[in-house]
């Protein structure tokens, strides 16, 4: 995973609640076995609208999307944060993030970032006068700063230190490798096994 | 007399899980079941074979075909779903994982064939890159959706890191009405609490009308937590769990099946235990519901009408005339007065043999309307081998229905069964997002009652409307 320590860029408003992953990254992209090539493939369906805001130049290198409540819903897919990377974004700012897409975000790098949905509309307000306007998220100290806003959101230690470093969630666990198979050996003898 | 906490049937099942629980860290949970389908899995496994990993526990690790196969051989996989199909068979046997592939008998849609094995056991935590495994909480297990890097660790390591998550309990008192089936009581929940009222928890559905359904009305309920946004849903086990478990392949035998009982009977939540939120319903107010929206919770029961936007709380009017513009539906338009293209009788939601059976009720003797496509997709072929023994497939067939093979086909839209653009198709599945069942195509959400029903009349309906 990419370390990452702080975004700071221009965004792009979504000023839409219960964004779900089917039009986040549409199912026919799903079909392939590679870990890339998913750009093309982001809110395929509402580009094809010329007013959709993905299609509006002032946008264009915008690292930061924004976006209404429940963000993320439905398909587990993590294929959407792939498609949401590919694009350039480094990091999502919506009143409330779906549970699977927020895990998903901190598997790849791409903050997930809740805030109040005040502070919320005052940003989409801000890009959408303003698409210029710098947004800042800090992971460390897990603010967001921008003209009008300071803002802090809520980051566990942990996925807060994985983000900063670009750890190898794996690698990470297979420390633990020892408490896992004493668990293991704990386990209760009729629990269903392949192996029957 | 030591003061035990009173705990919840989701906190017993998460915190024997435990593997490590540290300060300003997620719980470290052991996975008891993981199960693996050809879509969200290739990178996973690419990812091992970089890294030069295996898969620690291949005997807690199923995979089956589903998502993109072909349900007739009248229309062939495209080239790149096969080679997704020929990747998953190429890492099930380089990493030593089961596979139940594309023309097996135990093939089918990964949530039907987990509990059809009895490999879905109460107690059990089950996890698997698809939001739908919220299904096998029905037995009281956690179970719940992962993206594909957690696929990858949990193929490493067999655990998560995860948040032990909030609880609520959703109770539904009473009988249900004649013609209310599961499916009506999850879209009721939904429109009730809607699509984020879920979100960070596991719903516990409690009540009688719940205890009175069957493992598979319960399945139904579980499998949609999800579309609430919940993290998981859970029903406590009960006799209806034990007899359904029993004999079952991957049951405990013998001393075995007493000692889980036994374990089992502790896991209810205890009298006395709180749940973070708490929403009842009363069974008796429900009706079979059909989607007019986009998302789950924008619903009406079938003698209602499409909504006027301008009608709705103002946070939802703007969505509510978006999907009524996708939708291409007119505010104050009776239901019944909506005609459909397709109807759709699957997924993991609502493919089970009864609600096949429910569906063959109603269609029996009948024609489907003409000029409606109306598609069977048993949810694995274990259901159609079951409902050909009890002749349900000449029923359908002879009402003009397609019997199909096992898969999620029409959906998802990850096979070629797809909507075309502007078709309206009555569906038993669990999402109406735009371009869910095809770009374009217009999804309503409904029970198999209310599907089979429809098909017949060509208009939304119940089975008591057709003549």
């Amino acid at each position: 995973m990419r370390a990452v320590r702080r975004v700071t860029g221009r965004a792009m408003p979504l000023d839409r609640a219960d964004v779900d992953t089917d039009q986040i990254i549409p199912a026919h992209w799903l079909k392939r076995v590679e870990r890339t090539g998913y750009g093309a493939g982001l809110f395929e369906a509402w580009r094809r609208d010329p007013a959709f805001v993905m299609n509006d130049p002032r946008y264009a290198g915008a690292t930061i999307l924004v976006a209404g409540a429940n963000f993320g819903s439905g398909s587990s897919r993590e294929h959407a944060v792939w498609a949401l990377e590919e694009a350039g974004f480094r990091a999502v700012i919506a009143p409330s993030l779906a549970d699977i897409f927020r895990a998903n975000c901190l598997k790849s790098g791409l903050v997930p970032v809740e805030l109040d949905a005040d502070a919320v509309t005052t940003l989409l307000r801000l890009v959408e006068r303003d698409p210029r306007a710098e947004i800042s998220v800090d992971v460390e100290a897990r603010t967001v700063e921008a003209p009008g806003v300071h803002a802090s959101f809520a980051l566990d230690d942990h996925s807060r230190t994985r983000l900063l470093e670009g750890l190898d969630d794996i690698a990470v666990t297979l420390a633990h490798a020892d408490e896992v198979t004493r668990y293991e050996s704990t386990r209760a003898t009729w629990l269903p096994s392949l192996r029957d | 007399m030591v003061a035990t906490v009173k705990r919840t049937l989701a906190e017993k099942v998460w915190d024997r899980h435990v593997v490590r629980r540290a300060a300003g860290e997620p719980d470290l949970l052991y996975i008891d079941l993981h199960l693996v389908h050809e879509v969200t899995s290739p990178q996973a496994f690419e990812g091992l074979r970089l890294a030069h990993r295996t898969v620690r526990r291949p005997d807690l690790t199923l995979s089956t075909m589903d998502h993109n196969v072909p349900t007739t051989i009248a229309t062939p996989a495209d080239d790149t779903s096969l080679k997704q199909m020929d990747a998953m068979a190429r890492n099930a046997r380089e990493f030593g994982i089961r596979l139940f592939p594309m023309g097996a008998p135990e093939q089918g849609i990964v949530h039907v064939i987990s509990p059809q094995l009895g490999l879905t056991e109460p107690g059990m935590t089950i996890v698997c890159g698809d939001s739908h495994t919220s299904t096998h909480g029905a037995f009281g297990a956690i179970a719940f959706g992962i993206g594909t890097s957690e696929v990858e660790h949990v193929l490493a390591t067999q655990t998560l890191w995860a948040k032990r998550p909030g609880t609520m309990a959703v109770t539904v008192e009473g009988a249900l009405p004649p013609g209310v089936w599961a499916k009506d009581v999850i879209l009721g929940i939904i429109a009730r609490i809607g699509v984020s009222g879920g979100v960070g928890a596991v719903i516990e559905y409690r009540g009688s009308a719940i205890r009175a359904l069957s493992m598979e009305g319960r399945m139904t309920i579980c499998n949609m937590s999800i579309e609430a946004g919940a993290r998981a849903g859970m029903v406590a086990p009960d006799e209806t769990t034990y007899a359904y478990v029993e004999k079952r392949k991957h049951a405990p035998k013998g001393s075995e099946w007493e000692r889980a009982l036994d374990d089992w009977r502790a896991l209810p939540t205890d009298d006395g235990a709180r749940f973070d939120r708490e929403v009842r319903i009363d069974a008796s107010e429900l009706r079979p519901y059909v989607s007019w929206g986009t998302n789950p919770s924008q619903t009406v029961t079938i003698d209602g009408r499409v909504p006027d936007p301008d009608a709705l709380e103002p946070a939802q009017r703007e969505a509510a005339g978006r999907a009524l513009s996708y939708m291409d539906l007119r505010p104050g338009t009776a239901m019944r007065d909506i005609t459909v293209d397709a109807v759709f009788l699957g997924s993991c939601t609502n493919a089970r043999i009864e609600d096949l059976r429910v569906a063959g009720d109603v269609v029996r003797g009948r024609k489907v309307r003409s000029g409606v496509r109306a598609l069977v997709v048993p949810g694995s072929m274990v259901v159609k081998a079951q409902a050909e023994r009890e002749g349900l497939d000449r029923v359908f067939r002879d009402a003009g229905f397609e019997w199909r093979d096992a898969g999620c086909s029409m959906c998802l839209g990850m096979n070629p069964d797809i909507l075309g653009p502007g078709e309206r198709c009555a569906s038993t599945s669990n999402r109406n997002f735009e371009g869910r069942q095809g770009p374009g195509g217009r999804t309503h959400l409904v029970s198999p009652a209310v599907a089979a029903a429809t098909a017949i009349a060509g208009h939304f309906a119940l089975p008591e409307d057709l003549s």
